[in-house]
């Protein structure tokens, strides 16, 4: 292990020639650049999976606290246990080979539209966890204080419920956001060009697995330290004192 | 496209491929849970030793690990064991000490929270009545945060039972492999992922169905 060759990175992907100052220039590529890129991916992939898992996950938390509707509490309810109970690994690949066969309107979308699908609902699961735990551990006072204002049902959760709840899940929800970037790892298993796959490419390419590798492993913790820095902040700015939710432990 | 039939994998098919990866899986999960819980409370204890020299390697450890993907970490040991101790080793064998290594980590801070839920006033009486601090914990401290924190323990265990499916990385047979391996053989391997996501949702519900019924139970005897 004595003799690292950082200088792989700086190779040209195509020639293997060493480019001077690591950035090639045109239609060639070097291994950076090539690692730049599939960290682009990484990041596209986990923001966008995340838009989806909070939009759906929003959605789904809110139908499980709805009062007088069992049927859209036990659909919530199902929706979690559903995505909660399958592992993520399982349900990129359904995601990836069977949905296209069985849903047509999903026949022509690009593999990385249906992964972001995938992580998103997955994760959805347990945002809507989360946000259900944070609606509920408001005092039920709040909830009929808006209904004797006369509020619709929409309406107290816009203005009275949702404003509180959101905002005392935001450490869940970092945790969460975290758990994203990281998950997106699985996507190397249908081909996506993300940073993992780009370790398993490159260092087979290159027979330098372990820089490739290293290069690789410090993306993801640059990653997973500026998504949690930016998330703090959001935090900070965020938070109603004294009030906490319970956050969940453990996960990935 | 191939038609998706679930009828094509008989207990016959079942047996002959999937059983060994099932048995794998399972293996991985208890063995896993037993060690990261074994070395998750040694983890925790040095964190909250107070000792800086013991608290901060392990809070490297921990927090290192926690920010990395598990994916990576399986393909990590996977390439850097071979290396370290001068030969190569199996991916299932490979995949164990990844997977100890890694839940370690995440069980260490269930088990730091279960520590920090026992009021310091126990610790403080098992010191005067003599005890030394290996006993205070085996005897006092220990118990009663495992017996606390059983409900989360659990919840992690099947956690990680989702998350042995994660050495396809690197080829080990587990279950979705096994199921892998006959749909392939049938032709079938939509099918066999469907197969797959039915056997761990009805392993992994009723897995939590009980952690739930366990958690009542402690609940209230408390």
């Amino acid at each position: 292990m004595s003799n690292w060759d950082w200088q792989v990175f700086c190779r040209d992907t195509v020639t293997g020639d060493q480019v001077a100052g690591c950035f090639a220039t045109g239609r060639d590529q070097t291994y950076l650049q090539w690692m730049l890129q599939a960290w682009g991916m990484t990041v596209t992939v986990s923001l966008s999976a995340l838009l989806v898992a909070l939009i759906v996950g929003s959605i789904i938390g809110v139908l499980r606290t709805l009062p007088d509707s069992p049927k859209l509490v036990a659909f919530g309810n199902a929706w979690v246990e559903f995505f909660r109970n399958i592992p993520l690994l399982v349900q990129i690949f359904i995601w990836n080979y069977v949905v296209p066969d069985v849903i047509p309107m999903t026949a022509n979308l690009p593999p990385m539209v249906l992964i972001i699908l995938g992580l998103g609902f997955f994760t959805s699961a347990r945002v809507a966890e989360q946000l259900r735990s944070g609606i509920q551990a408001l005092p039920r006072g709040q909830r009929y204080a808006g209904m004797a204002l006369g509020l619709t049902t929409p309406q107290y959760y816009r203005f009275v419920l949702l404003p509180m709840a959101y905002r005392i899940i935001m450490p869940p929800l970092t945790s969460e956001s975290m758990n994203i970037f990281k998950n997106s790892a699985v996507a190397f298993a249908v081909s996506i060009p993300e940073l993992t796959q780009f370790y398993l490419q490159a260092g087979e390419e290159t027979g330098k697995q372990i820089e490739i590798y290293l290069g690789v492993l410090a993306a993801y913790v640059l990653t997973a330290m500026i998504v949690n820095r930016v998330m703090v902040f959001i935090e900070g700015r965020l938070r109603v004192p004294g009030m906490v939710a319970a956050g969940g432990m453990g996960g990935h | 496209m191939e038609p998706v039939q679930l009828s094509v994998f008989s207990w016959e098919v079942f047996s002959a491929f999937a059983l060994k990866g099932l048995y794998y899986s399972l293996f991985l999960t208890l063995i896993a849970t037993l060690g990261g819980v074994f070395f998750g409370t040694l983890l925790a204890m040095m964190r909250l030793s107070g000792l800086k020299w013991l608290d901060m390697p392990a809070a490297i450890y921990v927090n290192g690990m926690r920010s990395m993907p598990l994916v990576m970490v399986i393909l990590g040991f996977f390439l850097m064991v071979p290396y370290l101790i001068g030969r190569p080793i199996g991916a299932e064998f490979s995949a164990i000490i990844t997977f100890i290594a890694f839940e370690a980590a995440y069980f260490s801070e269930i088990m730091r929270a279960g520590i920090q839920s026992i009021s310091r006033g126990q610790m403080f009486a098992g010191q005067a009545l003599g005890m030394t601090y290996a006993q205070n914990m085996k005897l006092v401290v220990l118990p009663q945060a495992f017996r606390n924190m059983l409900p989360v323990l659990l919840t992690q265990t099947i956690i990680l039972f989702q998350d042995t499916s994660l050495v396809y990385a690197i080829g080990a047979y587990d279950l979705l492999k096994g199921l892998e391996t006959a749909g392939k053989n049938l032709g079938q391997v939509k099918s066999a992922y469907l197969l797959a996501a039915v056997i761990y949702f009805i392993i992994c519900s009723l897995l939590s169905f009980l952690v739930k019924r366990l958690h009542k139970k402690i609940a209230i005897i408390r």
